[in-house]
């Protein structure tokens, strides 16, 4: 466990835009009639993201009010579950995966470089542009080291691609998402001797199927 | 080696579009309607007869479990729910089938739910695969296009609607009630069993919890035959799975394979070979993080599967192949397991709790070697008080990569404390 708390500070005023008013009611549309709570940690996400990438007291309260959930059960949410932040992140929230197989692939190099670009760990930068945390297992181990910034996944980087990445961001250029060895996804990144491109469509072809006849 | 018209994912890279029309060409979708029409009991008894084990970690046979379901329905709906929240570290296969594969995942939610009398299925996808959600969202809307969902699913007269939900965060939600109680809303604390889920789950109606692997295979094994399925791989260990392999090799990557493959061909064929060369491996952790690791003296002639792991006290669990060679620091990265488990822990039971972050605060000072040797001891104690003393699982598995890091790298440890104090 570890200890969460909310940042107080802020005496911000939140309301759900129209678009996202929508978006939240077609969370509710998934679940039975009276099971409008299910939809909390969408909703959460949903307010999370109108709010500049973290829940301030003002969003918890409305998105309470919204569901019709007393604030309590909310905030349990919001301080369980550890993608919802809760003090005020950067325009690009890096989340550096430092679990054994990226640690042992060299999340520690990475870890240096956003000690050096941004700061300790936690960190937001004056202009409010980058932040960084550590974070728990991201599950792309096949493609470790790897960073999580905002959506998307930034994979089998080392110190000079990830130092790029962090420059990319400072000066607005986009940046690629996904492997930068130059990997489609989790294949191996040489020789691989399975499922060539080729070979793909014709193999199913070649099954024999009993449990159609 | 499989053969390539063994496989089940054959785009499990990525090498081709995710879409239906390409998902239909590498034979998904292809006349479910006959296999529904076929009935429950013989979906159910295909599904035994394969002898598909769950690719949670678990192992428990796919087949029994869906048997557990009430035979009929009676005031209170069915659920399938299956857990997309892959966190165990090592692993990253689900994403790959997420991403790449939907249509043979959707497939394999229709023909569960209609084996187990369900009509909705909730997918509990890890907050984190914000891409891979909005990947199976897209296929799950062409699915619907197609009328393979919906009324009439697929034209086997089944009703059948399938919702993506999303998590945030937490490992443990990946424990079969936790997920249950997240899905409900609520923290992810798991629940005390019995009652088990196929009698009390989801909203408190039958539910059925499977991981993604286990749900996409299903469509292959239907078509294909138990026959067929059970003929790959070893005696109570068939057929086929997915194995990542992560850490120390020169191409990390994902690989389907037969089950009880030597670990030495899953690294040196597929994954490049260790660093360095195979004499230069240390340890493996063979089935993601929970599992204790094996030391290279072990690894000779290792087979990969649920009961040779067994065997030598480790596990297959979802077959996440973790390679670390000697250049580790094999203290620190069994410590840092330890961080991720006293981090991942939900609060809810003492022993857990409290001995996660007491155990990991020991493995720090052993790795700085200021410790005392009869804390070695004092630790092991430790684990096995908090192994087997709390409601799911998470105890154990922080308590094993310890209890296998003493077993077998004592004297790492004991040189370390010696060479501080000198």
């Amino acid at each position: 466990m570890n200890v969460r708390r909310i940042d107080l500070t802020s005496n911000d005023s939140f309301l759900f835009t129209k678009v996202n008013k929508d978006s939240a009611n077609k969370e509710i549309a998934k679940y039975p009639e009276g099971r409008q709570a299910s939809a909390i940690i969408a909703i959460l996400w949903i307010a999370q993201k109108q709010n500049n990438g973290w829940l301030s007291e003002s969003a918890i309260s409305h998105v309470s009010d919204f569901l019709v959930m007393q604030k309590i059960r909310v905030l349990e949410i919001a301080t369980f579950y550890s993608m919802f932040n809760l003090s005020p992140v950067g325009k690009y929230h890096i989340q550096l995966c430092g679990t054994t197989p990226c640690m042992l692939c060299g999340a520690e190099s990475l870890k240096k470089v956003l000690n050096k670009e941004i700061g300790v760990v936690g960190s937001l930068t004056k202009d409010k542009l980058l932040s960084w945390v550590e974070v728990e297992c991201l599950g792309a181990c096949c493609n470790a080291p790897m960073v999580q910034i905002n959506d998307y996944y930034y994979e089998d980087l080392d110190e000079v691609s990830f130092k790029k990445i962090i420059k990319d961001l400072k000066s607005g250029k986009e940046i690629k998402t996904g492997s930068y060895k130059g990997r489609l996804t989790s294949e191996p990144s040489k020789d691989p001797i399975v499922l060539l491109d080729d070979e793909i469509e014709k193999i199913n072809i070649k099954r024999i199927k009993p449990g159609l006849k | 080696m499989l053969k390539n018209e063994d496989r089940i994912f054959t785009n499990i890279y990525g090498n081709n579009s995710w879409n239906l029309t390409s998902a239909r060409r590498r034979g998904n979708w292809d006349s479910t309607d006959i296999l529904v029409k076929k009935g429950r009991d013989w979906i159910i008894n295909e599904m035994k007869a394969s002898g598909l084990r769950g690719r949670g970690g678990a192992g428990f046979p796919t087949g029994l479990k869906w048997s557990f379901m009430p035979k009929e329905v009676s005031d209170r709906p069915h659920y399938l729910v299956v857990n997309a929240d892959e966190s165990e570290p090592g692993t990253c296969k689900d994403r790959e089938i997420l991403r790449n594969e939907p249509h043979q995942f959707i497939e394999g939610c229709l023909l569960a739910s209609f084996a187990m009398n369900a009509h909705a299925c909730y997918v509990y996808v890890r907050g984190e695969y914000i891409h891979e959600r909005i990947v199976l969202q897209n296929a799950i809307n062409e699915a619907y296009e197609a009328g393979l969902l919906g009324k009439n699913a697929s034209n086997s007269g089944w009703d059948f609607d399938i919702y993506v939900h999303h998590g945030a965060g937490a490992y443990i939600c990946g424990e079969e009630t936790a997920l249950l109680e997240s899905l409900e809303g609520k923290k992810g604390m798991p629940r005390l069993k019995p009652p088990f889920p196929a009698n009390c789950g989801l909203y408190g109606c039958p539910t059925t919890v499977n991981n993604v692997e286990s749900i996409s295979v299903a469509p292959e094994i239907l078509r294909r035959g138990a026959s067929w399925f059970s003929s790959l791989g070893k005696t109570n260990n068939t057929g086929t799975k997915l194995f990542c392999i992560s850490g120390h090799v020169n191409n990390p990557c994902n690989i389907e394979e037969e089950m009880g493959v030597p670990l030495r061909d899953l690294i040196e064929k597929h994954a490049g070979g260790v660093r360095g060369g195979w004499d230069n491996l240390l340890a493996v952790i063979p089935g993601g993080s929970s599992v204790p690791c094996l030391p290279a003296s072990q690894c000779q002639d290792l087979s990969m599967d649920f009961d040779s792991l067994k065997e030598l006290k480790s596990g297959l669990g979802t077959a996440a192949v973790i390679v670390m060679d000697k250049s580790t620091d094999i203290i620190a990265a069994i410590a840092r397991l330890s961080y991720f488990y006293k981090h991942e822990s939900c609060g809810q039971c003492t022993p857990c709790r409290e001995g996660t972050g007491w155990m990991w605060r020991v493995m720090e000072r052993f790795v700085s070697g200021k410790a005392e040797k009869s804390e070695i001891d004092l630790l092991l104690e430790v684990s096995t008080q908090v192994e087997g003393h709390t409601i799911c699982a998470l105890g154990d598995a922080a308590a094993w990569p310890i209890q296998g890091l003493i077993r077998h790298f004592r004297h790492v440890i004991e040189e370390r404390i010696d060479n501080q104090v000198s």
